[in-house]
């Protein structure tokens, strides 16, 4: 690595409010991330490239999918710094930027979800699990789980949808938002 | 026949667990000599002690043999519980049967057979014992503060507000120390200068200071409350009730290009000189190595080369001739307060350690140390207070501020942590982006050690306000790139190699004690560590005190220490000092030293290994006053009873009045004739 401006904290700080200055390194939020064996990178390793404005390394990593925007690092974190409001944020460049380097699986299930709620105002469970089999051509993965699904009542063939529907539509229309 | 009280205490069940107390106890009870033995859960406390004394009074006493704990925890207060029942203090010992004994083993059977032993030996002892009466002896009640930094300056200043004379050595021109260097000080950021320079003139103007700069400490000689310093009053060439500190002088002086100690070489001074414009007292002293007239002089001109100075002087007060005086000053106590130095980082390095070549300190001339930084930023320094870089000039646009240079490196001779270098280097960063506005501050450092009141919130100011980047790791290697100095380091936390493009590097270099303290120390009988640092008698609970008795520590010749440290190490001492001058007489212990003048032969092979200096020649005279022999004399004032005089006597005519050889001998028979 060569020296590098730190032009990246100022662009997340513009963006979040957060300065990634006040990380400390201590590594509370990887202690608890719930997604920390299966990334390469973790949410103070996110915050440390950030911090330093390793811009390709933070954009390009496939890290920044995974994390599941529980907020665990953000209400664990002792001095303020909400990693994942950051982690966010570099989604949102990353995409701006067309680095973005989503793992397909993870845009098909980002869409479907939006789908679901732009048709639906609310989560529709089978539509969701459809539409990503659909999306994705895995058909068959995980489907041994249905039937007791279905005897829980945890899927539903019906779509519930909500009365104010066109209004939901309406917003994703004026924010430009086409899954 | 000795009539012996032996009490031994449970300590709850620190010694019960291990030893049979009744059965220790009932077993001394038969020991010949012994009247009455006893044993009790807390023999310390107010039950225990009526205990002791009433068996004192009751079966009339003639010893006593506390079998508890150390004697270093409470032989003060059976001694003061014996002295209460009428029986003298110096009759009572302690058997240590917790520290030596229940502490250490495990099986309870031979913990009691061996706390048996002990209470032997402790009892054959004290059946030698001898009552002895307390040592007094007079305090004079001046001091005399050694170094004029800020720690020595608070020193002086407490005694002397004390009500008590205190005489400030400085070898310096002037008083003011590092501090006198900085330019703001954390975590505050307020102005050095403005801080001290009031307490220098407060100094200077007190009437129970007197001050002594360009000034060392020659000999030292006497004890606690009785010290005698023969301080060498440095030839100054400049007679200080004459001059005027009207500067005339240095004007003139055709040596300029001197590089100036107090600028830490980033500016020039002349041969005669003030090393800064608030120096105190503000007066010149004349560098005689570097004057054009002394260097002529050393070379064997007939005439003088110079003499410009003396004729601008219009009171008159340059003199050539000047030489070195003595001056003797009788104190009763003594503070060393002779500051630190910076490790120097150059490839050469005096005392046998490794240098940092690898830094390029002194080769690359924009690698500077902490203190040319401070220069740099201050506003009395040689930039005005600008940030330019010493090669050319310019503004730096990235500085790399280096932690630990030296520190926390046991291959370059120094294992400790300076302590101050974590905060001085948050301050450097944040001073140059408050001067560089566009600048980029990189600190590569270990760990942030920041403990201290408002310490931690300002280095993470620093980083998170000023946006400083802080790297976590040290850096391999410093060279010069073009105009550039390039920095190779790496982040641990990133797991990266880091090359920075520099323009100005500030190494925060290890604090070592100044030099010379070694040789103080050794007037003075103090010890230093093996860093060079002065000792302290104990370092929790006697902080301020060295092992000599009446001499004291403040500052950072003692460890590695900031500003607030060392004032209150300074207060500390003079709360010491003015305890001492409380009273009139001191009281000792009488664990000292005595010689038989009959049996002595003058050999004085004890005044030779006596590490504190107790011991001198005495005449012996006939009636009629001749002179017939000579024999030793133990100072009971300067003795601290380590005993090792009584180790080397040949004729054993000197012996510790409290562990003669007859007790030692009784003890061990103790150990070896019971079964």
């Amino acid at each position: 690595m060569t020296s590098s401006t730190p032009h990246l904290a100022t662009e997340i700080e513009a963006e979040t409010g957060i300065n990634p200055a006040t990380c400390y390194q201590c590594g509370k939020c990887s202690a608890g991330c719930p997604m920390a064996s299966e990334s390469d990178l973790r949410p103070h390793q996110v915050m440390r490239l950030v911090m330093y404005g390793s811009r390709e390394r933070a954009l390009q990593d496939e890290t920044i999918w995974l994390c599941l925007t529980c907020e665990t690092c953000s209400a664990r974190c002792p001095n303020g710094c909400d990693p994942a409001r950051v982690i966010d944020a570099l989604r949102e460049l990353a995409r701006e930027s067309g680095q973005a380097n989503m793992p397909r699986n993870i845009g098909a299930f980002h869409k479907a979800f939006l789908e679901q709620i732009r048709t639906n105002g609310r989560l529709h469970e089978m539509g969701l699990v459809m539409d990503y089999k659909l999306k994705t051509g895995d058909l068959m993965k995980d489907v041994t789980n249905a039937p007791g699904m279905f005897a829980r009542g945890k899927l539903n063939l019906r779509a519930d949808r909500i009365d104010g529907v066109n209004e939901i539509k309406r917003i994703f229309e004026q924010c430009g938002v086409t899954p | 026949m000795s009539r012996i009280g032996v009490f031994v205490c449970h300590c709850g069940e620190n010694i019960a667990r291990t030893v049979d107390c009744a059965k220790v106890a009932e077993t001394l009870k038969d020991h010949p000599g012994v009247a009455v033995a006893e044993d009790y859960k807390y023999m310390c406390s107010d039950p225990g002690q009526a205990l002791v004394k009433k068996a004192i009074e009751e079966n009339n006493l003639t010893g006593v043999v506390i079998a508890a704990c150390s004697p270093h925890m409470h032989e003060k207060t059976f001694r003061r519980a014996a002295d209460q029942a009428g029986l003298n203090k110096f009759m009572c010992e302690m058997a240590n049967i917790r520290e030596h004994c229940s502490w250490i083993h495990e099986d309870k059977d031979e913990a009691t057979a061996k706390a048996i032993d002990i209470g032997r030996t402790i009892i054959e002892k004290v059946k030698h014992n001898r009552p002895l009466e307390t040592i007094k002896i007079p305090v004079t009640k001046r001091a005399m503060v050694i170094g004029g930094g800020i720690a020595g300056i608070q020193a002086a200043l407490d005694i002397a507000d004390g009500g008590h004379e205190v005489i400030l050595v400085e070898k310096e021109a002037s008083i003011g120390g590092h501090m006198s260097q900085l330019s703001e000080t954390f975590p505050t950021l307020d102005c050095s200068q403005c801080i001290l320079t009031p307490r220098m003139v407060e100094a200077f103007q007190h009437p129970n200071i007197k001050l002594h700069t360009w000034s060392e400490v020659e000999k030292v000689d006497g004890y606690i409350g009785n010290f005698e310093v023969t301080v060498r009053k440095k030839a100054r060439s400049v007679d200080q009730d004459l001059c005027n500190g009207c500067g005339d002088c240095f004007g003139v002086c055709p040596s300029k290009k001197i590089p100036s100690e107090f600028e830490a070489g980033l500016g020039n001074r002349t041969a005669i000189y003030v090393p800064f414009p608030q120096a105190v007292p503000n007066q010149p002293v004349l560098d005689r190595v570097n004057c054009t007239l002394f260097k002529g002089r050393r070379k064997g001109l007939a005439k003088d080369a110079c003499g410009k100075c003396k004729e601008a002087c219009l009171k008159g007060a340059i003199d050539y001739d000047t030489e070195d005086t003595f001056v003797t000053e009788e104190v009763g106590a003594i503070v060393i307060a002779t500051g630190f130095k910076l490790y120097d980082i150059g490839k050469d390095q005096p005392d046998g350690l490794k240098g940092y070549g690898e830094y390029g300190y002194g080769e690359v001339p924009d690698v500077i140390d902490g203190l040319q930084f401070e220069r740099l930023a201050s506003a009395s320094g040689p930039t005005a207070g600008a940030i330019l870089r010493p090669s050319d000039g310019k503004e730096p646009k990235t500085v790399v501020f280096v932690h630990c240079v030296g520190s926390r490196d046991p291959e370059k001779g120094m294992s400790y942590c300076s302590k101050i270098c974590c905060m001085y280097n948050a301050k450097h960063a944040m001073l140059y982006k408050h001067k560089v506005h566009d600048g980029r501050a990189v600190a590569f450092y270990m760990d942030i050690r920041a403990a201290g009141k408002g310490y931690d919130e300002f280095s993470r100011r620093a980083i998170e306000e000023d946006h400083a980047e802080y790297i976590r790791g040290r850096v391999s290697r410093i060279f010069r790139d073009g105009d550039k100095v390039k920095v190779w380091g790496f982040d641990t936390l990133s797991g990266e190699q880091v090359v920075i493009d520099a323009d100005m590097v500030v190494l925060a270099t290890a604090i070592r004690p100044n030099d010379g303290v070694k040789e103080l120390a050794q007037k003075l009988s103090v010890s230093v560590d093996a860093d060079g640092f002065i000792n302290e008698a104990h370092p929790k609970l006697r902080p301020v005190e060295t092992n000599t008795a009446g001499v004291f520590v403040a500052g950072a010749c003692q460890s590695p220490r900031d500003i607030p440290d060392a004032v209150a190490m300074a207060s500390a001492t003079s709360a010491k000092v003015l305890g001492l001058f409380s009273s009139d007489e001191l009281e000792r212990e009488p664990a000292v030293a005595i010689v038989n003048e009959q049996t002595c032969i003058g050999c004085m092979r004890c005044e030779l290994v006596c590490p504190y200096g107790a011991i001198e020649q005495r005449e012996v005279c006939t009636v009629d006053g001749h002179v017939c022999g000579h024999t030793a004399y133990v100072n009971p004032g300067v003795c601290q009873g380590c005993g090792t005089c009584q180790a080397v006597c040949l004729s054993k005519s000197v012996e510790l009045q409290t562990f003669t050889d007859e007790q030692i001998f009784s003890e061990i028979n103790a150990l070896c004739a019971w079964e």
